[in-house]
């Protein structure tokens, strides 16, 4: 499948935080509206000017922080392609396949703000359109990419009633 | 096969030896959701058709957060916490009794235990030699539910202690330190293995203290072996049958070694917005802040406090400087109180509230203004954190904390501390 859409930067260090504020604890139980605050404390454009099908593109350790779920959670509600970044924290990482966002190691450097870029999952590459350069991204584990095929945690155990990931 | 305590604990689980790397389906000993993370699991269990728990005994939901609710719709979330915990003879922890962390290692995890909680810090419960780790709402939702998870067996870091802190200087300290030297992301993916002649001389509250923060460098879980230290602790809490001792093999394969001499250290904080933006207290110093905050699963336990006291006693909160003091649980309160501890901080000019997370997450008791600059004990000082994205939040130890609340700057706790 390719995935096309424009690029949105981030720097290293996105938080949980940056992501789901806590001033907006109270909206983790109403999804869509905590997902009109994605990244708000990162770039306070974003969930506005947005398109969905875009990139968020970031540096090292994206998603470090909290366990919250949401995080990943608004990023796709919000209409997010995937999330590229040079690395990322381990339970941001974990929950993003839970929930069916694609999360892509690769070394982000060459990618500017609304470069338009084509994500290609099972080629495992992503060219910048424009920009003419084609990066490859780290292949996701197999355990990962048995989860996110099956469409994240729940349906892998709707569909098997267990784990089968061994 | 020489394994290190992660691969131990894991290895015990899915009973055959385990190398870092693998991935394995085991046995989850206790499980916790907190009143943030809580209603989304739930959600997700009532998709699947699994509104159970597989041991009620051992599955915790816990109202600390938000506690006492500041708003409508969290006060609903609660609610659905409780019902769940009705219907299915889980644990609530209510909103009396205090952070989930502190209230894991006082009654719930036992060495050996694989925990899994959905809130980060449920490394803290690895200081008791249980292979704890945070996860999201589904995947402990799914714990919950069938008592299983997956992992993949970490590697380790071991980090090698040894020497004696200095006056003035604490455990708050030296994570600190370590987590400037490898950086937020220095042990991702990885176990991180507390060791050396300073880990077996350390009390357990300066052990939750360092596995607490193991996540801000990014690790899976912070682990001490579990000894005489850990027995004693475990039968102050009357639990002396909950132990076992633990310890790695010699020979255990290691990531990486980071070796770390106390006598070195110094009193230490981070600067804004991340953990790893360490320097000494002395560098900062000068730095004024507008609200003092001590408290957290961090550094709220009774330990904490009396360092605290010992600062505060006598003495009052420079006027242009709030304080607040929030002890980590119930039990932490009471004996506060008994001590005496209460009345040195409201004297000092402090508010003290109830047990729980309190300013730590920003959604009551304490959130910053525009600007404004925090000193506080908790883990982390990520932009926001607060509750606004628009101040700024330096992390220190209680002794740190508590001195830089009577000068109304960040100051060197040394010249404080009798």
């Amino acid at each position: 499948m390719i995935l096309k859409g424009k690029a949105w930067i981030f720097g290293d260090s996105i938080s949980t935080d940056h992501i789901a504020p806590g001033r907006y604890f109270h909206l983790r139980t109403n999804l869509p509206e905590l997902a009109r605050h994605v990244l708000e404390d990162a770039n306070p454009d974003f969930a506005a000017q947005m398109q969905p099908g875009d990139f968020v593109v970031a540096g090292r350790n994206f998603g470090l922080g909290s366990s919250r779920e949401h995080a990943p959670r608004i990023i796709k509600l919000a209409g997010v392609n995937a999330v590229l970044a040079q690395s990322f924290a381990r339970i941001f990482f974990r929950n993003s396949i839970n929930v069916g966002l694609p999360v892509l190691e690769l070394d982000t450097s060459s990618i500017s703000q609304g470069d338009e870029l084509e994500v290609d999952l099972e080629a495992g590459t992503v060219r910048n359109v424009t920009r003419d350069i084609t990066v490859a991204f780290q292949p996701l584990p197999p355990v990962m990419v048995k989860i996110l095929g099956d469409g994240g945690i729940v349906e892998h155990f709707r569909k098997y009633g267990d784990f089968n990931l061994e | 096969m020489a394994s290190t305590l992660a691969e131990k604990i894991i290895g015990a689980h899915v009973g055959r030896d385990v190398k870092s790397g693998e991935i394995v389906v085991t046995p989850v000993d206790v499980a916790a959701l907190q009143d943030g993370t809580g209603p989304l699991a739930l959600t997700q269990l009532e998709e699947l058709g699994l509104i159970r728990a597989h041991n009620p005994e051992k599955t915790v939901l816990f109202i600390d957060h938000a506690a006492p609710s500041p708003r409508k719709e969290l006060s609903n979330a609660h609610m659905s916490l409780r019902k769940f915990a009705a219907g299915t003879g889980a644990v609530l922890s209510e909103i009396d009794e205090g952070v989930c962390h502190q209230r894991l290692v006082e009654s719930f995890a036992s060495p050996g235990d694989i925990l899994i909680g959905a809130d980060s810090h449920s490394c803290t419960s690895g200081a008791l030699g249980a292979f704890a780790t945070g996860m999201g709402s589904t995947d402990v939702g799914i714990g919950i539910a069938t008592g299983k998870t997956w992992l993949k067996v970490p590697a380790t870091l071991r980090v090698t202690m040894s020497g004696e802190f200095p006056p003035g200087v604490y455990a708050k300290d030296l994570m600190l330190h370590l987590i400037g030297l490898i950086g937020a992301d220095g042990a991702t993916y990885m176990a991180i293995e507390f060791t050396g002649p300073l880990a077996q001389a350390m009390s357990m509250p300066e052990r939750f203290t360092l596995c607490n923060m193991a996540v801000e460098a990014g690790a899976k879980t912070g682990l001490f072996a579990a000894d005489e230290t850990t027995r004693k602790y475990l039968e102050q809490q009357g639990r002396g049958g909950d132990y076992r001792e633990l310890a790695a093999d010699e020979g255990a394969q290691y990531e990486r070694t980071v070796e770390i001499d106390a006598q070195a250290l110094e009193p230490t904080v981070s600067a804004p917005h991340t953990v790893d933006n360490t320097m000494t207290a002395a560098a900062a110093a000068g730095t004024k802040v507008n609200q003092v905050y001590i408290g957290t699963c961090t550094n709220g336990r009774i330990e904490d406090l009396r360092i605290a006291a010992e600062v505060l006693r006598g003495r009052r909160r420079h006027p242009d400087t709030r304080l607040i003091v929030t002890p980590a649980s119930r039990s932490v309160y009471l004996k506060a109180a008994e001590e005496g501890l209460l009345t040195v901080f409201v004297e000092a000019g402090a508010t003290v509230t109830g047990p729980g997370c309190g300013a730590c997450v920003g959604v009551h008791g304490g959130i910053l203004g525009d600007g404004e600059i925090c000193i506080a004990t908790q883990n982390r000082n990520f932009q926001g954190r607060m509750g606004n994205a628009e101040a700024f939040i330096w992390l220190a130890s209680p002794a740190t904390a508590a001195a830089s609340a009577l000068a109304g700057e960040i100051v060197d706790p040394r010249e404080y501390l009798s």
